[in-house]
């Protein structure tokens, strides 16, 4: 099948599936699900080195950023000047411009503040960054972020970690008819279907954590989602049939004896 | 002289730079960023950045997160 692959900040990519590396029981289990999953874009986040134990094992030492993009988040900041400073120290750190904004707006939700997002974006975008961006599924606001510059578009499914699936087709749907940069559905998913059912609405991608994470069985969870994003994403190319209100026999009605 | 890095209170010789106390503390400094009271200090000024009395450090680097 012909598909062009994802191009994000103008850089190709063949998986249209973006995992994250939090909540696994190990970096080596994470690995292993990175590999079943084929995943070539990874959210990482940003925390102090543990001084007391600075040998311990870094993720670094299982998922080879030379291999794999690494997509530095914002996980845990409420402000956008807390997001700014996390994403000009990972910029420091790993030299890449490839960055996952996200500015939460409180625990309970882990919404985003759009406006402290927004303007956030506008000042990573002026200093060189290439902003994906997570945000809510309002239509207006996503709109706002693409003028502002911004790579990608990443709308919420649902909660973050909440497994609730895509609550709001329609809104994301909106997002993905006017977007001139690639969409992607980021938290949310909970199993396979989920990650079809967003695909098939035509975004560009899924981004998901807890949904592989915490799987009984995480690489299985993650080859399983490699398929359901290969599957809807052929699905929303190939075109489904029209829905309609009463049956419609598959054999033909001629020659019926 | 004392430094926070990382929140933390630390000792570290007079006049020390960045690089040096890096070392100290046994931090590879591969994937490492740091912030210097507050200002990112490019890792190819970090052998020369003396440190002071009363200086605040970050030293991050990246971790598994979603």
């Amino acid at each position: 099948m012909g598909d062009a692959p994802l191009m994000i900040a103008g850089k190709p990519y063949v998986s249209r599936l973006i995992i994250g590396t939090g909540k696994y029981k190990s970096y080596a289990e994470n690995a292993a699900a990175l590999e079943a999953s084929g995943a070539e874009i990874v959210t990482v986040a940003v925390r102090r080195v543990n001084l007391s134990d600075p040998s311990k094992e870094r993720l670094t030492d299982h998922i080879d950023p030379k291999k794999v993009t690494f997509l530095p988040n914002t996980a845990g900041c409420y402000t956008g000047e807390e997001a700014l400073r996390t994403l000009r120290l990972a910029r420091e750190a790993g030299d890449w411009k490839l960055v996952k904004l996200e500015v939460l707006a409180d625990q309970k939700t882990l919404y985003p503040d759009m406006e402290e997002t927004l303007a956030a974006a506008k000042t990573l975008v002026g200093e060189g960054f290439e902003v994906m961006v997570y945000c809510s599924d309002d239509p207006v606001y996503a709109r706002k972020l693409e003028d502002a510059g911004c790579a990608a578009i990443m709308p919420l499914g649902s909660l973050i970690g909440s497994g609730l699936g895509i609550q709001n087709p329609v809104g994301i749907r909106l997002i993905v008819e006017q977007a001139r940069v690639p969409v992607i559905v980021d938290a949310g998913v909970g199993t396979a279907s989920d990650a079809a059912v967003a695909m098939e609405l035509g975004v560009d991608g899924v981004l998901m954590n807890t949904a592989i994470a915490e799987a009984k069985d995480p690489i299985g969870m993650a080859r399983a989602m490699k398929h359901a994003v290969i599957a809807g994403r052929e699905a929303y190319l190939a075109g489904r049939m029209g829905k309609k209100r009463y049956a419609d026999p598959s054999s033909p009605l001629a020659g019926l004896i | 002289m004392r430094l926070t890095v990382n929140g933390e209170m630390r000792e570290a010789p007079d006049s020390a730079t960045l690089a040096e106390l890096l070392a100290l503390l046994g931090i590879d400094a591969r994937r490492v960023a740091v912030e210097h009271n507050r200002e990112i200090a490019p890792k190819s000024l970090w052998s020369q950045r003396r440190l002071h009395d009363g200086d605040a450090l970050e030293i991050v680097h990246f971790v598994g997160g979603g």
